[in-house]
């Protein structure tokens, strides 16, 4: 092994020894000349389209899409499980797509149509998917539903428009709704209270496919 | 998180440009890696260039056969392709093999290739990392490294590329097309791209500071079974335990490629030769020089089962 970089450790252990271990951590990767001073948080004003209201916010840059809509925008539909993508309490729909809101920073999504539960459907006027998970128990705390019914949605158009996945056998035929297909694609939604089988039996119901 | 400015970037030699000129500064794209990274401080860059709406998001044929995919494209999008679907099977199912539906949707191809690793004492700040804090010394190697690296380790580390997808695309021999900030444009051959950890596993790929990946290419289909197969603790959303992709003429031959075992993609051509002689001599050639903990010595048979398995599935 070749040390081809000599420069980068050089005074290390001597940051180490003076500073406090959290704050030395802040420069890993980056030598001296590059680490960046700490500086103020930025602030900025921004247009987010949710639900389809134009929402104008002022946000530190640091604002995370879900902090901007539970804490700015009062959606608290959508929740804060893990924070670091790995739940998927925290999916909503950016384009009618689904992501992690927890790993996206709002600035970044200014002009995107955002929807979160409350757009898909509301206690006088449930979506189908919301309607179905009720009738299914697809739930017991409740906790990672709208995460699971946003990702539900998204999952049966994603078959829907032939979007294959892991189990799909035949990468050149359509997928189908089948309980697989359903696991495998809604593997990025956590359920504590394990109600796995009830929301496999609620999409498959919304799929039309359910025996 | 560490506060930081941003900015949006209007075409790839802006955002090299900007990169260059703000010290400190990186980019974002799909974000997922590095926002969670940024959130432990781990990552803790003072200004952010978002590239995430460049024009470079489309897949497109090249003149001599192949494949440029822009850096911007979605890893859902990559996979579902139906062109990459029918000629480089191997490429979409490394990426449906990994992450979740909602990962995909937002990680990019270039920031796929620049993951960091899971390794748990990256990821601890607690705990001395030299990929964190160079010359702090390394916790796996007497921690917990039952899923870590067991080939191009060093004492300083035993981090593994956590990607699917670049294992896949290092069986396909493919390219990683980058500007400069002075505009100048390089094209990496993918072995030479991802670095082995050595003394500075900071350091983790060829690309000059502020480069920027603009594409990534792939030469014409090799016809073949492409298989990419995953072993893992569970059967959806979690991280190689070692991954084969392979591209195995139906008349002999082949290539194969490795996840879950190095800090990059692992490929030893020299040992494509044994394919003919099964798996246990193509997983010795493979596996020349490896050096496994008591905890992660298993992945030394299990590379041979996984093999054998490939094996199987492309005569089926």
């Amino acid at each position: 092994m070749s040390v081809d970089d000599g420069a980068l450790p050089l005074s290390r252990r001597g940051v180490l020894a003076a500073t406090a271990a959290t704050a030395a951590m802040s420069s890993s990767r980056l030598s001296a000349e590059e680490a960046s001073p700490a500086q103020p948080p930025q602030v900025r004003k921004i247009v987010l389209r949710l639900n389809g209201r134009a929402v104008p916010l002022e946000l530190d840059t640091r604002t995370t899409l879900l902090d901007a809509l539970r804490e700015h925008a009062h959606l608290t539909g959508a929740k804060k499980g893990c924070d670091h993508g790995q739940c998927g309490a925290c999916t909503v729909l950016v384009d009618g797509r689904r992501i992690n809101s927890c790993l996206a920073l709002a600035v970044m999504h200014e002009g995107d149509d955002i929807t979160t539960i409350e757009g898909l459907g509301q206690p006088d006027k449930l979506h189908p998917m919301q309607a179905a998970f009720i009738t299914h128990d697809g739930y017991q705390c409740g906790y990672c539903t709208p995460g699971q019914i946003c990702s539900a949605v998204a999952v049966l158009a994603e078959i829907k428009a032939g979007a294959p996945s892991h189990v799909t056998e035949d990468l050149s035929a359509a997928p189908k709704v089948t309980p697989d297909e359903l696991r495998e694609r809604m593997s990025g939604n956590i359920c504590r209270c394990g109600a796995y089988s009830n929301i496999v039996d609620a999409i498959s119901d919304v799929a039309g496919t359910r025996s | 998180m560490r506060a930081f400015t941003y900015e949006k970037a209007d075409s790839p030699a802006e955002a090299a440009k900007a990169a260059m000129a703000t010290p400190g500064a990186r980019y974002i794209a799909g974000g997922t890696n590095l926002l969670d990274l940024m959130k432990l401080e781990i990552e803790t860059p003072g200004h952010l260039i978002d590239i995430s709406r460049l024009d470079l998001d489309e897949i497109k044929e090249t003149d001599d056969g192949g494949l440029r995919i822009g850096a911007m494209v979605r890893n859902a999008d990559l996979a579902n392709d139906t062109r990459v679907r029918r000629d480089y099977a191997v490429l979409s199912r490394a990426l449906l093999s990994g992450a979740s539906g909602q990962l995909r949707n937002k990680a990019t191809t270039g920031g796929n290739l620049l993951q960091r690793t899971r390794c748990p004492y990256f990821y601890d700040p607690t705990k001395p990392c030299n990929k964190r804090e160079p010359g702090a010394g390394c916790s796996a190697l007497e921690g917990f490294n039952r899923n870590l690296a067991i080939l191009g380790v060093s004492d300083q580390c035993i981090a593994t590329h956590p990607s699917d997808m670049a294992v896949a695309m290092r069986v396909l021999d493919a390219t990683v097309e980058t500007v400069h900030a002075d505009g100048r444009r390089r094209a990496i051959p993918i072995a030479d791209f991802h670095r082995l950890p050595g003394a500075t596993p900071h350091i983790e790929t060829t690309l000059a500071p502020g480069e920027l990946i603009t594409a990534v290419t792939l030469p014409k289909p090799v016809a073949g079974a492409h298989i990419y197969r995953k072993v893992r603790d569970r059967a959806s959303y979690a991280f190689a335990l070692t991954s084969v992709a392979a591209v195995l003429p139906p008349g002999g031959g082949g290539r194969l490629a490795f996840g879950g075992l190095a800090h990059k993609p692992w490929r030893v051509e020299a040992a494509e030769t044994e394919i003919p002689r099964g798996a246990r001599a193509t997983a010795g050639a493979v596996l020349a020089g490896a050096r496994t903990t008591p905890q992660n010595a298993f992945k030394l048979r299990l590379v041979e089962q996984t093999l054998a398995a490939v094996f199987d599935q492309a005569k089926a």
